[in-house]
């Protein structure tokens, strides 16, 4: 929260701008999320004073903004990040959330949980040590979640002497092994998180450096082309049957938009049934549009009686997705248990319930080396490519085209947790 | 901004939406709980939204720990009249006259650790398999890591380090029986998203949030109400003050401000230069820096 009053105007007219962060245990992770919260002065007193006598009460001189984001007990004690947490701060220009993800090897899947829904991913190195495995891992994991805007923060720059040589050594370094990856945008910031460098003061150690601050980048990248706004899919969530004197034969098909836009008119098409008809109405509460966008949630009624039930998807007549039941995808196990080979599994897909089969691994990646691996057996935090087969046609698209049609969760129906995060290749 | 362009607001709204009507379609029987302050005003508003024009298709719940100002106690009569919803309100105090609880004693007594009984037992009884609160993740360290579907034991205990990773939009709801969710459609708001969609969309509020006078007594920094659950300790008196409610809770220990906001844009000024988090006015979570995470992990909201 900046100290310049809020316009009530300018607000309403905000943006609202996702991130996760990711880096290895000693990069500094906590201590640039502190100093983004500090110095956009999103911190309150009391939050200040807590970490102070914390501060105080573990002999350190200075106050630890890495304090501000340490959530749970274990962790206090551990003194590590156990979890994705998340952060919110707003600046005049635009609100934020913050998928905070620990860097450890073994939580790879936090990392993934966070970049799922994220717009930007901040990576950060650390200057002294240049790019390391995690590194490569954290890169890999941005590309495979099609992350669209990754910054690349070289940490610590304070202990290298501000060096420019530094960062431009690392800058090559990661090009060279990114060269093997799908990131359409990378930046990158010399920063001192613990200083204060470039992160969102303009530092007055790097006069070499001719970008622009970690803030500016948050603040201003443009964010409104990362939504598919041309293949039409509306999967519908819950059908909205008021019966009452009002709306005695209101039939509603409510749901939030994947990508694309709908309007009063359009000619559309229900899958699977095969049905087409055309819209009649879009709500939104009171409201009626004439048209809606994603990702907006709406309900909508159409010209013809068609039995629509939950799990159906509403699509154009000439723009229509992939139906089939033999999937390929990228996965990342997050599971206990391994992954089975021929095992069955339910499966949920936009507001699809089925069950799949494990019928191929095709590959597993070693994310140290991104090479192709021959060993077979997927464990916690393993990423790779298999083959299943579901047991009703799933209406999809390519995760590359589009994140929410084309992404997949695995249940295990023992236990319930959620073992598999997969992208539709 | 372009014409496709979705304000924050909106993008929130959108997605609080979606969660709450994942939750009547994959569970079989949800409640809201609703405890008349602004985050469950805006969560219950979210609800009529999701399902308009039908009405809201589960119950609310209000857990009234007997400590609540009668304002609050109106104003969710008067709305839930005029909505036509179905309201259950459980007491704590029941479960203190069957000896479930204990009441806490002396000064800071407060009901705020008992409702947990009082809500366990509620859900119990109306076999609910599923209740969606007003939490928000900025409003405190442990709510920072809840997911948006929160899976509880059969003992209503929630674990942190075992929680369901929660990927894209898609909600995992599945459980075994006895098994229930916490739901929290708002995860994602701020205390400044609320007030500035409470503004956006006219929503009314109780006066409680708006400066009134009111009598008063400042204990460890915190201005409490005047109220028969407050004992005056030695040295302590009560006074007239210009005050209003940042957040609305159990009398005993909600904290009041010195404020003169009188309108939503007041208020909305006043919480961009506050300094102060709303839950800083909470003695309840002030007793260890661990309050929350205990609380949470009992069953508590």
């Amino acid at each position: 929260m900046s100290e310049e009053k809020f316009s009530t105007k300018g607000y309403l007219d905000m943006e609202l701008l996702r991130f996760t962060t990711a880096g290895s245990v000693d990069d500094g992770k906590s201590t640039l999320i502190g100093r983004l919260l500090y110095d956009s002065k999103a911190i309150f007193e009391d939050q200040l004073e807590a970490i102070e006598a914390t501060s105080k009460k573990a002999g350190k001189d200075q106050v630890d903004l890495a304090l501000l984001t340490d959530g749970l007990r274990a962790e206090r004690e551990q003194g590590i990040t156990i979890d994705v947490a998340y952060r919110y701060f707003a600046t005049p220009k635009r609100k934020f959330i913050i998928a905070d993800t620990p860097g450890h090897v073994q939580y790879t899947r936090n990392m993934v949980t966070g970049a799922s829904t994220a717009n930007l991913a901040i990576i950060l190195v650390d200057a002294r040590h240049g790019v390391i495995e995690q590194t490569i891992r954290h890169a890999f994991i941005a590309s495979l979640l099609q992350i669209p805007h990754i910054v690349i923060c070289v940490n610590k720059m304070d202990l290298v002497d501000y060096s420019e040589e530094v960062f431009e050594n690392i800058k090559k370094q990661f090009m060279n092994f990114s060269a093997k990856l799908d990131l359409p945008d990378v930046r990158f910031v010399p920063i001192s998180a613990l200083k204060g460098d470039n992160v969102v003061n303009e530092s007055k150690n790097m006069s070499w450096y001719q970008g622009t601050t970690l803030m500016y980048i948050l603040e201003n990248i443009y964010i409104s082309s990362d939504v598919n706004l041309i293949d039409t899919r509306f999967p519908v969530q819950y059908v909205i049957r008021p019966q009452n004197k009002e709306f005695p034969d209101f039939r509603g098909f409510a749901g939030r938009l994947a990508s694309g836009t709908l309007k009063v008119g359009d000619e559309i098409k229900v899958l699977p049934s095969g049905f087409t008809s055309t819209i009649k109405s879009i709500h939104l509460f009171k409201e009626e549009l004439t048209k809606a966008y994603a990702p907006q949630s709406i309900t909508i009624t159409l010209n013809d009686e068609i039995d629509i039930s939950r799990g159906d998807m509403i699509v154009r007549t000439n723009n229509t997705p992939k139906i089939s039941q033999d999937i390929d995808i990228m996965i990342c196990w997050l599971g206990n248990e391994p992954m089975q080979l021929n095992g069955k599994y339910a499966l949920k897909h936009t507001s699809n319930d089925v069950r799949c089969l494990i019928k191929e691994i095709v590959y597993k990646v070693d994310i140290n080396t991104l090479e192709r691996t021959n060993d077979k057996s997927f464990k916690m935090n393993d990423i790779g490519r298999i083959k299943i087969r579901t047991t009703k046609p799933l209406f999809f698209d390519s995760y590359r085209k589009n994140r929410i049609t084309g992404s997949v969760i695995l249940i295990d129906e023992a236990t319930n947790n959620t073992v598999c995060a997969g992208m539709i290749i | 901004m372009n014409k496709f362009n979705i304000t924050h607001l909106r993008e929130l709204e959108a997605e609080s939406i979606f969660v709450i009507r994942e939750v009547a379609a994959q569970f079989e029987n949800p409640v809201m709980l609703f405890s008349g302050g602004k985050d469950s005003i805006v969560m219950f508003y979210l609800a009529r939204k999701a399902f308009w024009p039908a009405k809201v298709p589960f119950p609310l719940m209000h857990i009234d720990t007997g400590h609540n100002f009668q304002e609050t106690l109106d104003f969710r009569d008067n709305l839930m009249q005029e909505t036509g919803t179905n309201l259950i309100v459980k007491y704590v105090q029941d479960s203190i006259d069957q000896g479930k609880v204990a009441e806490e004693t002396g000064p800071n007594a407060s009901r705020n650790k008992a409702q947990t009984v009082t809500l366990l037992d509620g859900l119990e009884e109306g076999k609910f398999d599923c209740a969606m609160g007003g939490g928000r993740r900025d409003e405190e360290k442990a709510r920072a890591k809840e997911r948006f579907f929160s899976h509880r034991d059969e003992f209503g205990q929630w674990d942190p380090k075992n929680q369901r990773p929660e990927l894209w939009n898609i909600f995992n709801g599945r459980k075994n029986i006895g098994e229930h969710f916490r739901v929290f459609p708002i995860s994602n708001w701020t205390e400044m998203d609320i007030w500035q969609y409470i503004l956006l969309e006219n929503i009314p509020l109780p006066s409680l949030y708006f400066t009134h006078e009111r009598y008063v007594v400042e204990r460890d920094g915190t201005l409490l109400a005047k109220s028969p659950y407050i004992k005056l300790k030695d040295g302590e008196k009560w006074q007239k003050q210009i005050v209003r409610f940042r957040t609305i809770g159990d009398m005993t220990c909600t904290g009041a401000v010195n404020s003169k906001a009188n309108t939503l844009e007041d208020i909305i000024n006043e919480v961009a230069s506050t300094r102060i988090t709303e839950r800083g006015g909470r003695a309840d979570d002030k007793r260890s820096e661990a309050a929350m995470e205990d609380r949470k992990k009992e069953g508590y909201f």
